[in-house]
């Protein structure tokens, strides 16, 4: 924490312009917006391993014992190994480097008007450390025995015995990847909320942030509260695996269901982590794009806070049946329950924010609404499996495998989508094609919904979770149930033939997009203020702030929006 | 439009209210805070699921607690020459200060290392029960982080005696100290009382 960029208040954008090598430019920069490129070109390129995973398994659960294109048979270990990896992958070197590490790098100095992060070094070493720990992941497909594949929950004794899991090197290989990453967010987390505390822009008091700095700022903070407990255990978990202690071992003393408890008191938080982020990004499109006062700022706010403190308190609904006493069984039931209000609330503030707005479908905005209607089934099925009773029966079926996949990927793809296609003229100066994005939205869309609705009746037939060839459980794998497996491969076939359209889409507008200029939508936040793309130091003149991000449509004003920074 | 807005006056910043330094500081150690809570909770989780008088298991040593607590007043006392340093003094006293610490600190770690040594030699180890791995676990982790810290006092000691010591950043470091030794009277609580 060596330098300090909070008292500076002139932009050294520039006063000292050394010419840079491509290497210090781009592998060795302490710029906040190229770290966030380096995190969102890392975290869509893990997107790909990930969703090609998911095309190995989804295939082979199809189309059982077949050859899968592309990939060759899939043993038992294989399966096993790609559907660990696809989870973990998808929420550690997915999710939360694009939501919070490229969006909040990208986003927190500019929208509250300041020149880089307070930390811009320890920034830097946030995403080398995190590009190691994605590397290590990798190495661990490639090691003797192959990857792990206990699941992303890792629960021992599977996770804890080579004898039991057959993989000597591979999990320990998964836990040291995964602590790493999270060291780089606590690095990447501090810098977040020390310059969300002290680098604002003058003016600029705690309800004018924008929503999406506030969410990242609050999701960062739950980060840290949380995993804390989870890095102990890991601890734990690779003492067990390495040196054989016997934390988890029941035959020593020790207690496999310890695991549970401290990873879940991780792992809800988290969720919640992913979510919030999201979340904002919806709220500054939505505004923008219904030309409207974002409804009840002040309730989002303190209902996110709300749901951050409320999700320490859930953790064990993820272990009804893990023999937890029934009676604290209920507490937790009631907790669940209760932070589903929260989540509703928040919905349905962003629904009065749409209501009676100009509203226009452009591309963000389309993928801020499937958010919300998508997100809302997977908050609703939730309340399913947090009523105990009821989740004895859900547990570890396709029906969970569907609720948090309703709440995932509208977090992880269509909140991203969102975010990409909103800032994508900030960030590269350009558009993207308009017609090619909607073709790729509605597709992207419609599919994964195959995908998923033919998961929640599976679920709810009873069809368990984790088994790689149902051929071997006649009562699963009756032609019924084969057929809604088919129809759900078929439509992440779908799914994943519309992707390259946006990835072709996103490198070629980089380049020869139509040119964007500063303010394209005619947004209030600071970042639209400085040109496209911000320059090092971004702002020619480091705003001053008047008023909150959501002014607009104002009766007062000829414009129908009003930049926090203008005096008048 | 209906009125002719006139510009506002030019907003003005303050000072802000924690500077950068202590604030990413007491994050750190916040979420330092919570590791020690994830390690705790084990331990008493465990403890408390293991059949009555199982806990610490019977063939276990006894763990040293008087002179661990004798060794715990050099810790604490480093714990006050940092405060003592962080006082408004001269740049000397202040250096002298640290000095007294960082050598108060090397006593208790030493002090650590070899009793350390002394129970792995009569068979108390990582794995010889799941009491013995939590014990050099926990223990372990605090030592890791004292030692992590008396290389950060030392290297501020040097930035200090250069004169290069901004007192935001020996503000953090203070704090990263005062941590570690603040976490000790409740880690021996709980692991040796
Ligand atoms: C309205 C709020 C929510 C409620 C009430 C809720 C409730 C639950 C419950 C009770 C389970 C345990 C089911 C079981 O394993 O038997 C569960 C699983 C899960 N939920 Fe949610 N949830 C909510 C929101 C979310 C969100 C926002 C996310 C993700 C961003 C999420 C992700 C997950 C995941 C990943 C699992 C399964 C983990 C696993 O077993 O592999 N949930 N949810
Ligand atoms: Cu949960």
């Amino acid at each position: 924490m060596a330098e300090s960029h909070a008292h500076a208040h002139e932009p050294h954008g520039h006063a000292h312009h050394e010419p840079e090598g491509w290497f210090k430019h781009y592998f060795w920069s302490t710029d906040h917006k190229m770290i966030a490129k380096q995190y969102l070109l890392t975290g869509m390129l893990m997107g790909v391993v990930g969703a090609y995973f998911a095309y190995v398994f989804r295939m082979q659960l199809a189309f059982p014992g077949k050859p899968v294109p592309g990939y060759g048979m899939v043993t038992g270990a294989d399966y096993n190994a790609l559907i660990t990896n696809h989870g973990a992958v998808m929420i550690f070197w997915v999710a939360m480097p694009v939501l919070i590490a490229a969006f909040g790098n990208y986003l927190i100095p500019l929208m509250i008007g300041a020149d880089d992060m307070v930390f811009p070094r320890l920034n830097r070493l946030s995403y080398q450390i995190f590009l190691v720990s994605a590397i290590i992941l990798g190495a661990s497909f490639f090691v003797q025995g192959g990857a792990f594949g206990g699941a992303w929950t890792s629960y021992p004794p599977l996770s804890a015995k080579a004898e039991y899991n057959l993989t000597p090197l591979g999990p320990s290989l998964w836990l040291i990847a995964v602590a790493l990453e999270f060291v780089a967010f606590l690095l990447g987390g501090i810098n977040f909320v020390t310059t969300a505390m002290n680098a604002r822009a003058p003016g600029m008091k705690a309800f004018d942030i924008p929503m999406a700095v506030w969410m990242i700022v609050i999701a960062s903070i739950m980060f840290m509260a949380s995993v804390g407990p989870l890095v102990a255990g890991a601890v734990m978990l690779l003492f067990d695996q390495l040196i054989g202690t016997g934390f988890f071992d029941p035959d020593r003393g020790g207690d496999p269901v310890l695991w549970q408890h401290l990873f879940w008191f991780f792992g809800h938080p988290e969720v919640y982590v992913v979510l919030l982020p999201a979340m904002g990004f919806v709220a500054e499109i939505i505004t923008v794009f219904s030309r409207k006062k974002l409804f009840a700022y002040k309730t989002v706010l303190y209902t996110s806070i709300g749901t951050g403190v409320l999700s320490f308190f859930v953790w064990a609904h993820h272990q009804f049946i893990a023999g937890i006493d029934p009676r604290m069984a209920n507490v937790f039931s009631v907790t669940t329950v209760l932070i589903s209000i929260p989540i509703a609330e928040m919905c349905f503030v962003y629904i009065a924010t749409l209501y009676g707005g100009s509203i226009t479908f452009s591309v963000p905005m389309l993928w801020a609404l499937a958010f919300i209607g998508e997100f809302l089934v997977g908050g609703v099925t939730g309340i399913f499996l947090g009523a105990s009773g009821a989740d004895i029966y859900f547990h570890d079926t396709y029906f969970v495998v569907a609720h948090f996949h309703y709440t995932f990927f509208p977090i992880a793809i269509i909140g991203t989508f969102a975010g990409i296609t909103y800032w994508f003229p900030k960030m590269y100066g350009r558009h993207m094609n308009e017609l090619a994005n909607k073709v790729h939205f509605w597709i992207t869309t419609v599919a994964f919904n195959g995908i998923f609705i033919p998961l929640f009746i599976l679920g709810a037939s009873g069809d368990h979770r984790r088994i790689f060839d149902y051929s071997n459980f006649p009562e699963l794998a009756t032609p019924e149930m084969q057929a809604m497996r088919v129809f759900a491969t078929v439509s992440l076939l779908v799914l994943l033939a519309a992707q390259p359209i946006f990835l072709v889409n996103f490198f070629y507008s980089m380049f020869k997009g139509k040119q964007a200029g500063a303010n394209p939508w005619n947004a209030n936040t600071l970042e639209w203020q400085c040109p496209s793309p911000p320059p090092h130091g971004n702002f020619d003149v480091l705003p001053d702030v008047y008023r909150g991000p959501y002014e607009y449509s104002s009766p007062d004003r000829a414009d129908d929006f009003w930049p926090q920074n203008s005096p008048s | 439009m209906t009125t002719a807005a006139l510009p506002l006056p030019k907003p003005v910043k303050g000072p802000p209210l924690v500077t950068s330094e202590v604030f990413g500081m007491l994050i750190w150690v916040f979420a330092e805070v919570m590791l020690f809570a994830g390690f705790i909770s084990g331990y008493n989780l465990v403890g408390a699921r293991a059949p009555a008088g199982w806990w610490p298991p019977p063939g276990d040593p006894a763990l040293p607690v008087a002179s661990t607590a004798a060794a715990s007043l050099a810790l604490l006392a480093s714990g006050v020459a940092v405060w003592w340093a962080g006082r408004p003094a001269s740049r000397a006293a202040a250096g002298r200060a640290l000095g007294i610490a960082v050598v108060l600190a090397l006593v208790f770690v030493g002090y650590q290392v070899a009793e350390f040594a002394r129970l792995l030699a009569i068979g108390f180890t990582l794995v010889s029960s799941a009491h013995g791995g939590f014990f050099y676990t926990i223990i372990g982790a605090h030592a890791l982080h004292a030692v992590s810290a008396v290389v950060a006092l030392g290297w501020g000691w040097r930035k200090l005696s250069n004169g290069a010591l901004s007192e935001p950043l020996f503000a953090a470091l203070r704090i990263y100290w005062f941590f570690v030794v603040l976490l000790w009277p409740v880690l021996f609580t709980v692991v040796y009382l």
